[in-house]
């Protein structure tokens, strides 16, 4: 058996990475609970943040999270962009057409990064990179736990935004009822772009949490999108506070399954889950009945 | 203030309305009858922009709109309540009034919303339910009092009476004599012929997706022709 401490410490590390599992997360399903699809981009713009963050580190000397106000806004813009004058015409006001669309990007994008980049897996140095902070018996990773703020911060704002705004409540009511939107005037092309937008706000931020301990190369979003698709499923496909708690949740289970079963292991853990909610409850933790 | 002229619309190019022409002025009721299926719905699309026509011209006191989007159609006061309410189910009663004048009268929206309560009285008691639980009859009052907080000049109401019993379809129409005294002109698309003409000043019935009948609403209420269209005999 184990010591209570080493538990203690995978538990805790599971629900640092778990909180930006969950800011990865909060876009894919923010996106799919308005559009009603799967961005398949989503990996690959997660992917170019990263790079955008590398790039702004060792050509520029930006720190990581000093890039956070300059990445976030260029990155709505960038998902705002793409979403009004790319993904939506090209979809012909089909939504099914929109997923093919997205997934025609990610691989687009992933091969201009491999273009540009190579296939090299990257990192920066940062100097508070193995940092720790000492909390009872717990040693954490400074940068962990910055990551594990910041992505609550996020989190936060966002349900702030989405819940008291009126482009928050306009997301809302595109997100149930299209028509009835259209005939308050609210412009749904517009709504549609600010949510694609927001979603890759989000991982922009979710890139500067973490690439003080990851690494980077040109298909490494795919990893992370792949967990966070399970986290959607798990706490409910277009659920915020579903995504939130699923993040943590599939984080401390990565970590206690690589505890058990060895780091190499850590992710059967996570696809078990899966499975399992998908045959006893479809809809997701936080997720409306069907 | 609202003039058709000629319109021929429908989808993915195959007509459902042909070669309907009509006017309405300021301050009127104007009821378009007609069953099921004979493009009245399609006619609404089309005035509000959700769909193009595919020929003829929509002019919205004096301005060209058949090739507006509707948030602009909206702006201009030409307000739509859909068919089946279209409201916003996981929204509290409170916003989905508030979206009502997300397009327009927007920094009037409290004094709107107050109006809207004092209209319906029973959507004040509930502002804060989720719409999604109001009953049929309350949710079709949330549809209209959501067109009224964009202070329409012309309302469509598209069917208010589908799914009410015949006590509420009484009180409804009530209802929207009050609202047209305000001044606004009201468009109201119906299958419910008797007691729409008992309310409107002119009427046009539609039948396969033309206009089989129109004249003043005490005359077609005389007239034999209206039950043959309608019932397309």
């Amino acid at each position: 058996m184990l010591k209570a401490e080493i538990l203690l410490a995978a538990l805790a590390n599971g629900l640092l990475t778990g909180a930006v599992y969950a800011l990865i997360a909060l876009g894919l399903t923010l996106v799919y609970g308005v559009l009603h699809i799967i961005n398949f981009a989503h990996g690959a713009t997660l992917t170019a943040a990263m790079f955008a963050v590398y790039v702004a580190h060792q050509t520029f000397g930006i720190d990581p999270y000093l890039a956070i106000p300059l990445l976030a806004p260029l990155f709505f813009g960038l998902g705002y962009s793409l979403q009004r004058w790319v993904i939506g015409p090209a979809s012909h006001g089909d939504d099914g057409n929109i997923l093919l669309v997205t997934l025609g990007l990610s691989i687009v994008i992933e091969n201009a990064l491999l273009a540009v980049f190579r296939s090299d897996t990257r990192s920066i140095e940062v100097p508070y990179g193995f940092e720790v902070v000492e909390l009872g018996p717990l040693i954490l990773s400074l940068p962990k736990v910055i990551a594990f703020a910041g992505a609550f911060a996020v989190a936060g704002l966002l349900w702030l935004v989405i819940a008291r705004s009126d482009i928050g409540k306009a997301i809302r009511a595109v997100a149930k009822e299209k028509t009835g939107a259209a005939l308050c005037g609210i412009p749904v092309g517009h709504v549609y772009a600010v949510t694609f937008g927001i979603g890759a706000a989000c991982l922009a931020v979710a890139a500067c949490l973490l690439m003080p301990t990851f690494l980077v190369n040109p298909r490494i979003g795919n990893a992370f999108v792949l967990v966070a698709f399970t986290i959607v499923v798990l706490g409910g496909m277009g659920s915020i506070g579903g995504a939130l708690a699923g993040g943590l949740i599939i984080g401390v289970v990565e970590s206690l399954s690589g505890l058990y079963l060895g780091e190499s292991l850590g992710q059967i853990g996570i696809f078990l889950i899966f499975l399992v909610v998908l045959l006893f409850r479809p809809t997701g933790l936080f997720g409306a009945r069907a | 203030m609202l003039e058709v002229e000629a319109l021929t619309a429908g989808y993915g190019g195959i007509p459902v309305l042909r070669d309907v022409s009509l006017t309405i002025d300021s301050g009127e009721i104007v009821a378009v009858l007609g069953a099921n299926g004979v493009g009245k719905t399609t006619l609404n699309r089309a005035l509000s922009g959700l769909i193009r026509p595919d020929g003829g011209a929509i002019r919205f006191e004096g301005t060209r709109i058949e090739r507006l989007a509707p948030p602009e159609i909206v702006r201009m006061g030409l307000i739509h309540v859909p068919e089946g309410r279209k409201i916003f189910p996981t929204m509290s009663v409170r916003e989905n009034l508030e979206l009502g004048g997300y397009a327009r009268a927007r920094t009037r929206r409290a004094a709107n919303l107050d109006r809207v309560f004092a209209l319906f009285p029973r959507l004040g008691e509930r502002r804060r339910q989720l719409a999604g639980t109001l009953s049929g009859g309350e949710q079709q009052m949330l549809a209209i009092g959501r067109g009224l907080m964009a202070e329409p000049r012309l309302l469509i109401l598209d069917e208010p009476s589908l799914g009410l019993s015949p006590r509420l379809v009484e009180d409804l129409f009530a209802l929207v004599v009050r609202i047209a005294a305000e001044g606004l002109a009201i468009m109201l698309v119906e299958q419910n012929v008797v007691q729409s003409l008992e309310i409107a000043g002119r009427a046009y019935v539609l039948e396969n997706g033309r206009v089989a009948l129109a004249g003043p609403a005490a005359a077609l209420r005389a007239d034999p022709a209206l039950e043959r269209a309608y019932l397309g005999m």
